[in-house]
């Protein structure tokens, strides 16, 4: 029997060495040896603050309500021009984020979302003060593509020149709120990947936290298995005005929800307000918004922990307010 | 240079002898009219395919902003190659007596079938598409060469298979049940490609992009949202889509389709009760073949390229009913032996199936039997099982059973990933038919897209105002209920009513009860004493299941985790008249 030469020996023996050193290598470097992981979520905790710090003009307002005008879109020119202009709060250039309430697959006469004209009114506002662009998003509670559809926003929001991004799995961010309650949760990143912000919600009953409006809607910014939050809706409101403090907000009243909100279903259980409020204070707004609903503000008690926090304040009549 | 030019000569030799090769023996070329035919039968196959899963990928509703606020369609007929197929019309007249609307159209490949004979299996059918490319890509060993010639020969007994399996499904839908829709080849498609190759394709995409993510970089992360975005509009939705035990149906595609490296188009000689169906009237066929077998040399090029396995070589009999009408024979041919005209003569052709006559009265009896004995089981009526949950308009079990041809239309296009093909839930005859899973998805009310696609009634095409219930009694698919053992505020003292919140119906089926309870503290009193009491205030939620319309939003967004503690089932669903609760509305002296 013919044995190997050195040559073959050493090549044989080399390759062998050669796999063990490389799975030796590999398992040493990837070892895990079972030492207790570092607990709890890694990363700064974060709060995201839109607000302009300007000095307004001496007419301007800080707090607008505009009422008794059937039109919804004169209501929301109204109110910005007794601001002062949107250019008060756009600069040139600016990605601008709107973000009404889309949640439900409901149409704008049973009043569960924005009114898609309030909407596309002030994304042509933004785009005339200059904005680079401006994006119309929310994370619907319903399918999307039908609540976006069937609010009548996306097509208002569009043919007033936004562009409309759909909430996708793919867009939600993990993110550290600085919140009591909220901690790490998926955040909507179209909505904080921006210049501005404006709020633009719709003033509805809501059967556990009595109102939702301006506080209650960035429910609409959290992906993942919000309806925990229900829980302790109060606080998680709270902790989520916290951390999204919008530039502008501009509650829709023209047609409000009165009972079985925030859902609603039945025309019977929406009245026509004709009312739009717009204030750089959204705990003002919410205030004012909740009273016209037939709600008792110093029942809702997030709008209490808001004032605490220094978010803004309950008493809007303190503000530079003016009525048009 | 030198080189560069050597190059593109034996390019251009090489492109040369692909498009003009040489032929074999005499040589003789095809004639133009048949190798016209052959291009354009490639091109129609194509187009065929491409259409099909272009219908397929927009059998969804993806939002319009200039669709209708009111009525939400999909405004394409994606369930087409349904109604075109004539095995699923002739089981549902078998079974219902009639032609579902339009299922009408599935005449005109009928009536293709009867001039051409199958020019369906070889030019248009997808499923079949998809067996010619892969037995002409992936063959084994056992499918080249020599090889090849033997595969591709007529075997009466394997070939005889599909006639089986035709006859049972036809005796199955007389006596009951389209059940035979788990073989036809359209349905195979859609329900294979749509319930697991895209939702693969999808998760693929979704694992790339989160991988991406894990990168940080703001680029990489920007391209792979703006490539999930473009690929989300483009194939499948933004929310990932699982279906209930999809993996079998996937497996079941893969393991057909891999047959091909060993018998060429396995599925359409074999199998295919489509292509059976339609054999069995190519008999009446104008076109068809002549050979001159004095001519034939035996070189078996024809057989080499043959798709049906129908023997076109000569020395023996042509099988008509076999044929898929490629043409790839005559244009093989090198000696002028195989010419394909209307009207030809019929010596030396089969025309009918080769099948045994015992074989085929047995299997069709084993068909007619396999209904009864599947419902002598505990389905349909009595100890129903109370998770099969049908889509809202289907029609009352036994007639829904009469129609579902498990095509799965309804599961691709439900916006909510609600709708899933059933394993045994329904009984063993309930394979793949549709049922709803709410803790996967909810049925959206205004929604009435399942009714919309169904091809054959079995879920009616009904309006909003029905299914909403405008001017009339909503359409109610199940009943919430109730686990106060697992509930928030029924058993932990903690607020909650997310159902509540979700609910659709005005006014609510789910209402609440605001009661005084008493909470324990989670710690103990600073002595080491029983911790402290107090009382708050909780909503408890109730069912009306006179308002409930079983669409299972409570159930998908109860925060209970694992096991919700509110769940929809089927009783009170509209379409029975004895899955039932309650008596008002049942007025059973009117007779039905």
């Amino acid at each position: 029997m013919e044995r190997p030469d050195r040559r073959e020996f050493l090549k044989r023996a080399g390759a062998a060495g050669a796999a063990l050193g490389g799975a030796a290598l590999l398992g040493i470097t990837r070892w895990d040896r079972g030492d207790p992981s570092p607990t709890g979520p890694r990363g700064e905790r974060i709060s995201r603050d839109y607000r302009v710090d300007d000095t307004p003009p001496a007419d301007a307002a800080d707090f607008v309500v505009a009422k008794d005008d059937p039109d919804p879109a004169s209501l929301v020119r109204k109110a910005l021009l007794a601001m002062g202009g949107m250019r008060r709060f756009i600069a040139r250039g600016d990605i601008v984020v709107v973000k009404p309430n889309i949640g439900w697959d409901r149409t704008p006469l049973q009043a569960a979302n924005t009114n898609p004209a309030v909407v596309g009114e002030v994304v042509r506002l933004a785009i005339d003060a200059g904005a680079k662009r401006v994006l119309v998003t929310d994370a619907s509670c319903n399918e999307p593509s039908r609540c976006f559809t069937r609010s009548g926003i996306w097509k208002a929001a569009y043919d007033a020149g936004a562009e409309v991004t759909l909430p996708a799995p793919h867009l939600f961010r993990a993110m550290r709120l600085k919140g009591e309650l909220l901690d790490e949760w998926p955040v909507l990143a179209t909505l904080v990947e921006a210049d501005k912000l404006i709020n633009v919600p719709i003033a509805k009953h809501h059967n556990l936290s009595r109102y939702t409006g301006a506080m209650k809607n960035w429910y609409g910014s959290l992906g993942g298995r919000r309806n925990r939050l229900h829980q302790k809706i109060d606080l998680s409101i709270a902790d989520l005005a916290t951390f999204l403090q919008p530039t502008l907000t501009v509650i829709d009243a023209t047609r409000v929800l009165l009972r079985n909100g925030p859902q609603g279903g039945n025309i019977d259980d929406a009245a026509d307000r004709h009312t739009v409020i717009a204030s750089i204070d959204q705990v003002a707004a919410d205030a004012r918004a909740c009273a016209l609903i037939g709600q008792d503000p110093s029942a809702v008690p997030y709008l209490a922990m808001g004032e605490s926090r220094g978010l803004g304040t309950v008493r809007w009549d303190r503000l530079r307010h003016r009525e048009v | 240079m030198a080189l560069l030019a050597q190059i593109g000569k034996r390019l251009r030799g090489e492109l040369r002898a692909r498009l003009f090769p040489k032929r074999a023996g005499s040589g003789l070329p095809a004639r133009p009219v048949i190798r016209a035919l052959v291009w354009a039968r490639r091109a129609v196959q194509t187009g065929s395919l491409l259409l099909f899963l272009w219908l397929l990928v927009r059998t969804s509703f993806g939002g319009t902003f200039q669709g209708d606020v009111e009525r939400v369609r999909v405004g394409l007929p994606v369930e087409g190659f349904l109604m075109a197929d004539p095995f699923v019309a002739a089981m549902t007249l078998l079974s219902t007596r009639t032609v579902y609307r339009g299922l009408l159209w599935s005449i005109g490949i009928l009536a293709l079938t009867l001039v051409f004979g199958r020019v369906f299996c070889g030019w248009i059918c997808p499923f079949g598409t998809i067996h010619h490319v892969t037995a002409w890509l992936f063959p084994s060993r056992y499918g080249k060469g020599g090889k090849r010639v033997e595969a591709n020969k007529t075997h009466p007994v394997r070939q005889r298979v599909k006639y089986y399996l035709l006859y049972a499904s036809l005796a199955a839908a007389v006596a009951g049940s389209a059940i035979g829709g788990m073989l036809d080849p359209i349905c195979i498609s859609v329900r294979a490609i749509g319930l697991s190759v895209l939702p693969a394709i999808q998760y693929v995409t979704r694992a790339a992009g989160a991988g991406a993510a894990e990168v940080s970089s703001p680029a990489l992360l920007s391209a792979t949202d703006s490539a999930q975005g473009a690929l989300a509009a483009a194939l499948h939705q933004n929310k990932p889509f699982y279906y209930h035990h999809a993996w079998l149906i996937g497996v079941l595609l893969v393991a057909v389709v891999f047959m091909n490296r060993i018998i060429p188009r396995f599925w359409c000689r074999v199998l295919c009760p489509l292509g059976a169906f339609l054999g069995t009237f190519a008999r009446f066929s104008l076109v068809g073949m002549e050979k001159d077998h004095a001519k034939c040399t035996d070189c078996n090029l024809c057989l080499v390229h043959c798709q049906g396995a129908d023997s076109p070589q000569g020395g023996v009999k042509w099988r008509q009913d076999e044929c898929h009408m490629c043409f790839n024979c005559e244009s093989a041919c090198p000696e002028d032996v195989i010419k394909f005209r209307f009207f030809p003569s019929r010596k030396g052709v089969t025309t009918v199936p080769d099948t045994g006559r015992r074989t085929a009265i047995a299997s069709a009896a084993a068909g007619a039997a396999l209904i009864p004995a599947a419902r002598i089981a505990d389905v349909v009526d009595t100890n129903y099982n109370p998770l099969v949950i049908r889509p809202p308009g289907a029609v009352e079990e036994k007639e829904f059973l009469e129609r579902c041809i498990r095509c799965a239309e309804c599961m691709k296009v439900c916006p909510n990933n609600a709708l899933h093909p059933a394993f045994f839930e329904a009984g063993v005859e309930g394979l793949w038919t549709p049922v709803l899973i709410p803790r996967i998805g909810y049925c959206e009310p205004s929604c009435v897209l399942c009714g919309e696609v169904c091809p054959t009634g079995a879920i009616q095409k009904i309006t909003e105002e029905q299914k909403l219930g405008i001017g009339q009694k909503p359409i109610s698919i199940g009943t919430a209920a109730f686990d106060q053992g697992r509930c928030l505020p029924w058993a932990m003292a903690t607020p909650c009513v997310v159902c509540e919140e979700f609910c659709p119906t005005s006014p609510k089926a789910i209402w609440v009860e605001e009661v005084s309870v008493e909470k324990r503290d989670s710690t103990p009193a600073p002595d080491g004493a029983e911790p402290a009491r107090r009382h708050l205030t909780v909503q408890r939620p109730h069912v009306d299941p006179s308002l409930c319309i079983g669409c299972g939003a409570c159930e998908k967004v109860c925060p209970v985790q694992d096991k919700p503690a509110v769940y929809v089932t089927s009783i009170g669903e509209t379409r029975s008249k004895t899955n039932v609760i309650l008596l008002d509305g049942q007025d059973y002296n009117k007779g039905s």
